[in-house]
């Protein structure tokens, strides 16, 4: 019985990712190297938060929750900080790289454009985050119970599947967004681009009331999404443009 | 009788513990997510499969554990819901524990609606008898078997055993049937239901002859054997007056008096075993006497010696004293069945009616003139009016009895003595109600822990009044020419009754246990388990308490105590050194360990069937234990099989129209993209 609940879930937080990976990613060997080594640089940047948050929560007074739920918060925005900073490390890692390549080549030019890099770096950032919040509520979404028994909602593993795919979209577009601005020198958008994170991460704070986290976090992916599309250069004389050619 | 599917007992305590966490903090750390679903509880006793030669009995789940919803049945009209009416099944059934009989169990055993049950077992509640063994006790283990005595065989004389057959964690079981699966109306209850998830998988199959092939064949063909099942087995104590060389043997014309109880005990479920009146009351009783008979000064001087001896695994066809039998006839025992004068068995005796205490023995040895002078002495040793010794029907047959196994080896002149003439008065035999309140232990209320401790209650001075008949009686078989009476002391029997049933880990057993035991306090339970090397722990707890009131302390170092060998008059073959935790200090912080010198001994009590090899014996107890990987129980709720599907549909739906967008979106990537710096961007070409 568990299975269907366990299948579904991992369809709505993967499914949109699975279908990038397949139909854009998996086929060019230079985007699967840059989406493995952009995961490594999300978990070095989280393995650094969790470091701070566990020493912080040693050296405080353990048996006083108040106090233990501020250093959760003020972890959760150290980690936010930290995933920005190795965003910029690694656009500065890929700009290297992309300089090398060129090089290489035999027409003189990289074979990736900066916007490709950026879109699957971003990809790569929200696709292990994604994996990383929502895997052992999977594992236990096998078992036969849900959650309820201490009167938690029961729709708690169908939200948090829905908030990871909106993680993994979020990322996307903060990594298009994000990169875009590095290449413009626009301070404003990356700075954008923090707090976008940063309120996305104090939203789900707001759980378990998840009509309160998840209508916002979707609204902003909205905004996100447009501002992304933006950023890589549509506009809306090209979905016009798009929309004759499907016909 | 053979039931297949899981059963458990849901007891009290610990699990308000993980309640807290998860209400107090709002966020716990480590897998909150599985404390968000799952309740585990913790305090709940399982059934686990025993074999024999021949079948099995207990309880089983399937390998990946029983789910089901939670259905709790307090009376008989509940039950067409489970096995008819109800929606959803399968069910868990929650039983009362005075519906756990056997017509409750067979009605439920066909029932493929029934996923397992678990038995609430409440203290205020109990029925006015339950006893999950048959109605005649290790019947074809004992004395009559169809050679010997065949009138006798299968109780068809008497049948002994006529009714064969805080609560904190149930309340949390029960509060959430309450909250979600009671039936409004008649109609069915709302999703998500409380469902319970029973997890006890038993590897071994059929009888002990099966699993023991199985464990053999592992054992020589695999390189990483895993045995499906283990013997009973645990440790016979015993201990004499006068100290008995270990390694040597007795001389064939010393004579012995051998007084024999019993210290284990079983019920349904696993380790569950309080055996208050069934075994502790007998056990009590010895011990108080041994203590008597020590204090006495020319106990050394006596001219027989009294050997008392505690018998592992009785419940179980006799395994400890078959196995002492055995062993005596090996030769490979201090003492040889030729020496035995005399044999007194203490069985149940804390029920005693109108003072009687009753003399069982077996009429085809009867005839022994050693028999009546036994019960002569017995008869005359009681001097005050509370134990009055009675013979029963001399052609009644032996009750179930440890002196059965001796004298099927040879006549040897004994009494078994109990508090029943004909059947057992014993309304709780081998059941997990066989607790101190059936002895009548009744405290008055508002006493400290010390003075609980100290308090002697009725059934204390009831048991000492045995133990000092018996002690007297034993002087005197002994050859003691003093004509006093002894007196077993009321206040040891009420603080060995309070260790055993009420509380171990309380002030006295905590100054007398041996220090590298002292982690049992509070641990130990009357159950035989599988074999291991070590002893049960109320054979440990036995070992301590009989070491205190017969052994003297001795000035030796720790280093001494517990390596006699290096100490000239150590007397190594006459004693054993227990290096005890002592008392509190005055501060109440530190202990004075002291070492206590003592002729008890322990010695392996396995049933010889397995040293032979005879797994299907019908000579000797086969008894084996299955082995388990775990067992666990939990509650937890479980969606409808609708908001499932929704889940899934939902799941497809998602991936199916991003795979269509994505492709679309990639296809017109080059148009759609093409407003920046020229030529491609995001979602590739």
């Amino acid at each position: 019985m568990g299975a269907a609940v366990f299948f579904g879930c991992t369809f709505v937080a993967f499914g949109p990712a699975l279908s990038l990976f397949i139909l854009t990613i998996a086929g060019d060997p230079l985007r699967v190297i840059i989406l493995v080594a952009g995961s490594f640089f999300w978990l070095v940047s989280v393995l650094l938060s969790s470091l701070i948050w566990f020493i912080s929560v040693q050296v405080s007074n353990k048996s006083d929750p108040r106090l233990q739920y501020g250093l959760l918060i003020f972890g959760a925005a150290i980690s936010v900080l930290l995933q920005e900073t190795f965003r910029y490390a690694y656009y500065r890692l890929l700009k290297k790289a992309d300089e090398g390549l060129a090089t290489i080549s035999e027409d003189g030019r990289s074979p990736i454009s900066i916007q490709q890099m950026a879109y699957v770096s971003g990809f790569s950032f929200g696709i292990i985050s994604g994996v990383f919040s929502v895997i052992n509520i999977l594992a236990d979404a096998v078992g036969p119970g849900i959650v309820g028994v201490h009167g938690d909602s029961q729709y708690y593993f169908l939200t948090s599947a829905f908030l990871t795919m909106a993680i993994v979209f979020l990322h996307t577009f903060w990594g298009i967004v994000f990169f875009a601005a590095c290449e413009k020198k626009q301070l404003v958008h990356i700075v954008g681009v923090v707090i976008c994170h940063l309120v996305t991460s104090g939203l789900t704070f707001l759980n378990p009331r998840y009509e309160a986290s998840l209508i916002p976090i979707y609204l902003l992916t909205l905004l996100m999404g447009v501002w992304a599309f933006v950023a890589a250069g549509g506009n809306y004389r090209n979905i016009r443009k798009c929309l004759v050619s499907a016909q | 009788f053979a039931v297949s599917r899981s059963f458990f007992t849901a007891g009290f305590e610990t699990l308000i513990t993980t309640w807290h966490c998860v209400f107090a903090t709002g966020f716990c750390h480590g897998n909150s997510v599985e404390r968000k679903i799952y309740i585990r509880l913790n305090s709940t006793t399982p059934c686990v499969r025993l074999l024999n030669a021949t079948h099995q009995i207990g309880c089983q789940s399937s390998r990946s554990g029983d789910t089901g919803v939670i259905h709790v049945v307090e009376k008989d009209d509940d039950l067409p819901w489970v096995l008819e009416t109800g929606p959803s099944p399968p069910y868990m059934i929650l039983l009362e524990a005075d519906l756990f009989t056997r017509e409750t169990m067979f009605k439920l055993k066909g029932s493929s609606r029934v996923s397992g049950i678990a038995v609430v077992f409440s203290k205020s509640s109990r029925p006015s008898s339950f006893s999950p063994d048959t109605t005649c006790p290790n019947d074809g283990y004992g004395l009559y078997t169809d050679d010997n005595g065949s009138q006798y065989t299968h109780c068809n004389k008497t049948t002994w055993n006529p009714l064969g057959n805080d609560e904190n964690e149930t309340e949390v079981i029960k509060q959430c049937y309450r909250d979600h699966n009671v039936p409004q109306n008649g109609s069915a209850p709302q999703y998500p239901l409380c469902a319970m998830q029973l997890f006890s998988h038993m590897h071994a199959v059929t009888s002990t002859v099966t699993c023991m092939r199985r464990n053999s064949i592992q054992t020589s063909f695999s390189i990483n054997p895993e045995a499906v099942c283990d013997s009973l087995a645990g440790h016979n104590v015993w201990s004499a007056v006068k100290p008995i060389n270990n390694s040597g043997s007795l001389d064939p014309e010393d004579s012995v008096i051998m007084v024999a109880s019993r210290m284990d005990s079983r019920s349904f479920f696993w380790n569950l075993a309080p055996g208050a009146e069934s075994t502790v009351s007998g056990m009590v009783t010895a011990l108080a006497a041994a203590e008597a008979l020590h204090k006495l000064p020319d106990a050394q001087e006596l001219p027989t010696n009294i050997i008392f001896a505690f018998f592992e695994g009785e419940v179980f066809d006799y395994i400890g004293s078959s196995r002492m039998v055995y062993d005596m006839e090996k030769g490979r025992f201090p003492i040889n069945l030729t020496n035995i004068k005399a044999f007194i068995e203490l069985n149940q005796v804390a029920l005693r009616n109108d003072s009687l205490l009753w003399l069982h023995t077996d009429p085809v040895s009867r005839t022994n003139e050693t028999v009546q002078n036994l019960i002569e002495h017995l008869r005359n040793a009681s001097t005050s009016p509370n134990v009055t010794v009675q013979e029963v029907n001399q052609s009644q047959p032996l009750p179930p009895a440890s002196f059965q196994r001796f004298l099927r080896a040879r006549n040897i002149p004994g009494v078994v003595l109990t508090d029943h003439s004909g059947s057992y008065s014993n309304k709780y035999f081998h059941s997990m109600y066989d607790t101190a309140d059936s002895i009548h232990m009744d405290y008055p209320e508002g006493l400290s822990d010390d003075q609980v401790l100290e308090y002697v209650t009725e059934a204390a001075k009831s048991l000492a009044d045995v133990a000092s008949v018996l002690a007297t009686a034993l002087y005197r078989l002994a050859g003691g020419e003093n004509t006093t009476a002894i007196t077993a002391d009321p206040k040891t029997v009420s603080k060995m009754l309070y260790g055993f049933l009420v509380k171990s880990n309380n002030s006295w057993f905590q100054s007398i246990i041996r220090s590298d035991w002292s982690k049992i306090l509070g641990k130990d339970r009357r159950g035989i388990k599988a074999s291991t090397k070590t002893a049960n722990n109320h054979t440990l707890l036995l070992l301590s308490v009989l070491a205190n009131l017969t052994g003297t302390m001795v000035n030796f170092t720790k280093e001494e105590c517990q390596d006699p060998s290096k100490v000239t008059d150590a007397k190594k073959e006459l004693y054993d050194y227990y290096w005890v935790q002592g008392p509190l200090n005055d501060n109440l912080t530190e202990r004075t360990p002291q070492c206590v010198r003592t002729a008890t001994r322990s010695r392996l009590a396995e049933s010889p069937a397995f040293e032979l090899g005879e797994w299907g014996s019908t000579e000797y107890s086969t008894w084996t234990e299955s082995r388990w990987k775990e067992i666990r129980a939990r509650i937890f709720l479980v969606p409808s099989h609708k908001l499932e599907m929704i889940t899934l549909f939902v799941g497809i739906v998602v991936f199916v129209s991003s795979i269509v967008s994505t492709y679309f979106i990639n296809a017109k990537a080059h148009i759609l993209f093409s407003g920046a710096q020229g030529g491609d961007a995001d979602v590739a070409y």
